[in-house]
């Protein structure tokens, strides 16, 4: 048989190895900055691009897309050449993945901070961003599946279905869930709203979390641990069913983040029911790990990259555990909104993610580099600290998470709520928040390390070069051959159609889900009282969005007792139907915000976001002093409301045409309710006279964006508002 | 926009018996691949699961 000789692209895995590295301490770095915002809330102070709410996006895309991204790709077109015994497809295609990747994240970097964002998580970038995603990911899909058409061995290995299926369900994934309405170039509104853009957000979400974190993972599992350990993968056939029932279970999961919302029960239940079942796959997989290294658990005393692998299919043992728990509801009932989520997304960043991705780099970079690793010592320091700091973070969250809620939810016994007052609960587990910075720290000490050490060893190896290979051109199958195949043994050979038939299994349960929210007229009930927003209101979400706000503020007031009484009348679907995009949120750091409407003065929010702590003692709000400077940009307000209109919100064109004057008499009103506080007579004046007599331009209060903001906020959960329920609560004062 | 989808899906004649197929078509799927994992050739599966072991084309260090 002819052999043919070929060379395996090289370069390309040290490329994307340096992304790793490089955006992974910028990711981790960021994070560790908003981590210390908890308790140094206005370190930052002023300097609105490294707020806390536009920081948090950054953090969660940089540690997701540029750092598990880049590894992904890492590692993808190391093994996937070796497994297929063949070049990439095209090397214009691998430097086109490669550059168009890092010009995204570059783009994000910048954008982000500058407050352009959709609000719906992890999926922050705006349009074009969106777009350039789309293009970039066609380009590693078609080159790994070129790759598979001109490969050299004949059956394909099950780490390449894994990589197959990522490609296919995050393209769908991120097509639907970034259906949106272009204002400008850097501006846009979802086109689902409320109830249905929580479903498909979450349907996004939770998919993510799926097939960007998990599927490609499992597929670098099945390469790198056979490979470090040096033996097969413990079960081949437990690899087979891992595959299909992961794939196929794991894409009806996503309501599981929205139990106890307004979404239909029946939506709700499917997401539990299906998540519990997740559990199987899951630890199949890990167990498949796991049990990989029987017999060779002496290696893993000695060698770091298995140390790494260890704990990182530890952590999605543990993460895979407690996911489907945290969908029970009586569970989530504890966990929503706590940093209980933050814990176990962490588990599964810092554990999974991380430490495989860490492993894999040990492992690699000497073969790459040609050398022996600079220092196995390093190394072991890097993955004690990184173990310890990943224990120090989880630890104090688990803690703080069901202290927090534990005291959300306590009642006196004369009926009133033990910590009426949100900050009690938030100003008791502060001094978690002061572990998990210290957590967060050695997780980064670690990675530090593990930097300096594969630079050193970079310098001392030589010359990263393509590797030559040489394997027979695979011929054609015969009918003699094929007699006694069995079906599965045919598909394993025929890349294109595995491809179908995952597609098929991923699209099923997500079309079950999606559709009848789209197509069941009643799925939302209607409730005459709800208005679309006043144009100033727009605007006023519009910077809501901006600044992130819903990283720390739900707008979900969940059916219990406990938070009625806290927050007013429970979440109707209702409510939100001209909610283009909807801002729910997950996350409490600070109270939930429906009902926030015509429960504070206008002088309260204002002083509120000029100085947090002067009206609420104890609050880890930052100061958001820009807003009662920045003059309200109200060039785009007929545009945004005409997109509205296309949407489905039922503005008339007389609304459109008086938008300008609408603004300034309800931004008159909210001035005039200022006037009511002597003291912001007082320092208003003065700095219109102080601006008189510079010679400067005053832009009136009616003009500014914090009064757009204000009455957003005084509007909020305010259409069906019931008065007895909230005016016995007192939340934040 | 979403008018479009819902439509044409109320259009479809027996749309109800869709859900019973897909039930189906997974059930049967699954029963396959378990039938197909548990009788496959051990050599089979044990070449498969070499492949990432197959050293021949790389450098040993």
């Amino acid at each position: 048989m002819e052999v043919e000789k070929f060379y395996y692209d090289n370069k390309i895995v040290r490329k994307f190895i340096v992304a790793t590295l490089l955006w992974g301490v910028v990711g981790m770095l960021v994070g560790l900055m908003l981590a210390f915002m908890f308790l140094f809330p206005n370190m930052t102070d002023g300097i609105s691009w490294l707020s806390f709410g536009r920081l948090r996006p950054l953090h969660t895309n940089a540690v997701i897309f540029a750092f598990v991204g880049n590894a992904i790709f890492a590692g993808v077109y190391y093994s996937t050449q070796r497994l297929l015994k063949a070049r990439m497809w095209s090397d214009f295609l691998s430097n086109l993945n490669f550059w168009g990747w890092q010009l995204i994240i570059v783009g994000a970097a910048i954008t982000l901070p500058l407050g352009y964002t959709t609000s719906k998580e992890y999926a922050e970038l705006e349009w074009p961003f969106d777009i350039a995603i789309a293009v970039i990911w066609v380009a590693f899909g078609a080159n790994l599946i070129g790759t598979m058409i001109k490969r050299r061995q004949r059956h394909l290995y099950v780490a390449i279905w894994f990589y197959l299926a990522t490609f296919v369900t995050v393209a769908v994934l991120h097509i639907v869930n970034s259906m949106e309405l272009p204002v400008t170039a850097l501006k846009s509104y979802s086109a689902f709203a409320g109830v249905q853009d929580a479903l498909v957000q979450w349907w996004y979400g939770h998919n993510a979390v799926a097939f960007f974190l998990t599927t490609p993972f499992l597929g670098l599992m099945y390469y790198f641990v056979p490979k470090a350990a040096n033996r097969p993968i413990y079960s081949y056939r437990l690899s087979i069913v891992h595959f299909w029932s992961l794939i196929f279970i794991y894409i009806w999961a996503g309501p599981h983040h929205l139990l106890y919302s307004t979404l239909p029960d029946w939506a709700q239940n499917l997401g539990v029911a299906f998540s519990v079942m997740l559990i199987a796959p899951s630890w199949g997989g890990m167990i498949n790990g796991l049990l990989t290294l029987r017999g060779a658990w002496d290696k893993v005393r000695t060698d770091p990259v298995l140390k790494f692998m260890v704990v990182a299919i530890t952590g999605y043992g543990m993460a895979t555990f407690e996911g489907p728990m945290l969908s029970l509801k009586n569970v989530n009932a504890i966990a929503h909104f706590s940093d209980w989520v933050i814990a176990h997304v962490h588990v599964g960043a810092l554990a999974w993610n991380g430490f495989l991705t860490f492993g894999m780099i040990y492992w690699l970079v000497p073969k790459l580099f040609k050398t022996k690793l600079y220092s196995i010592r390093l190394a072991n320091v890097h993955f004690w600290i990184g173990t310890l700091g990943i224990i120090m973070y989880a630890l104090p969250m688990y803690v703080a998470g069901f202290v927090q809620a534990s005291m959300w939810k306590q009642f006196n016994p004369d009926g009133n709520l033990t910590y009426g007052n949100f900050l009690e609960t938030l100003n008791q587990i502060i001094p978690m928040y002061w572990m998990r910075a210290i957590g967060g720290t050695l997780f980064i000490v670690g990675a530090l390390i593990g930097v300096y050490n594969v630079i050193q060893t970079a310098r001392n190896g030589s010359k990263v070069k393509d590797e030559l290979a040489e394997a027979a051109r695979l011929t054609r199958v015969t009918k003699r051959r094929t007699q006694k195949e069995k079906y599965h043994t045919w598909l394993e050979r025929r890349p294109v159609k595995l491809t179908l038939y995952a597609t098929i299994a991923i699209l099923i349960g997500g079309m079950v889900q999606i559709i009848p929210s789209l197509m069941v007229d009643d799925y939302v009930p209607k409730i005459s009282s709800v208005q679309p927003y006043t144009p100033l209101e727009l605007e006023g979400r519009d910077i809501y969005i901006r600044e992130g706000c819903n990283s720390c503020h739900s707008q979900l007031i969940r059916p219990f007792r406990s938070e009625v009484a806290r927050y007013g009348e429970y979440s109707k679907a209702g409510e939100f139907v001209y909610d283009h995009p909807f801002l729910w949120g997950s996350k409490r750091t600070g109270p939930d915000l429906q009902r926030v409407g015509g429960k504070y003065s206008a002088s309260w929010h204002l002083n509120h976001f000029d100085d947090p702590q002067s009206t609420s003692e104890g609050s880890i709000m930052p100061s958001y002093a820009w807003l009662i400077d920045n003059e309200l940009d109200k060039s785009l307000t007929e545009r945004k409301m005409k997109a509205m209109v296309s949407l489905g919100v039922p503005y008339t064109e007389e609304q459109i045409d008086r938008a300008q004057e609408w603004m300034d008499e309800q931004g008159t009103l909210i001035v005039e309710d200022l006037y009511n506080d002597p003291d912001f007579v007082t320092s208003y004046e003065a700095s219109r006279e102080e601006a008189l007599a510079r010679g400067e331009e005053f832009t009136e209060m009616k003009d500014r964006e914090v009064v757009a903001i204000i009455a957003y906020l005084q509007r909020l959960g305010t259409d069906i508002k019931v008065n007895n329920a909230v005016d016995g609560a007192a939340q934040n004062d | 926009m979403l008018r479009f989808i819902k439509g044409n899906l109320e259009n479809i004649d027996g749309v109800q018996i869709y859900p019973i197929i897909s039930l189906l078509i997974f059930f049967l799927f699954f029963a396959a691949l378990f039938w197909w994992v548990f009788s496959a050739r051990k050599e089979y599966i044990s070449e498969v699961s070499n492949i990432p072991l197959d050293n021949q084309n790389e450098e040993q260090l």
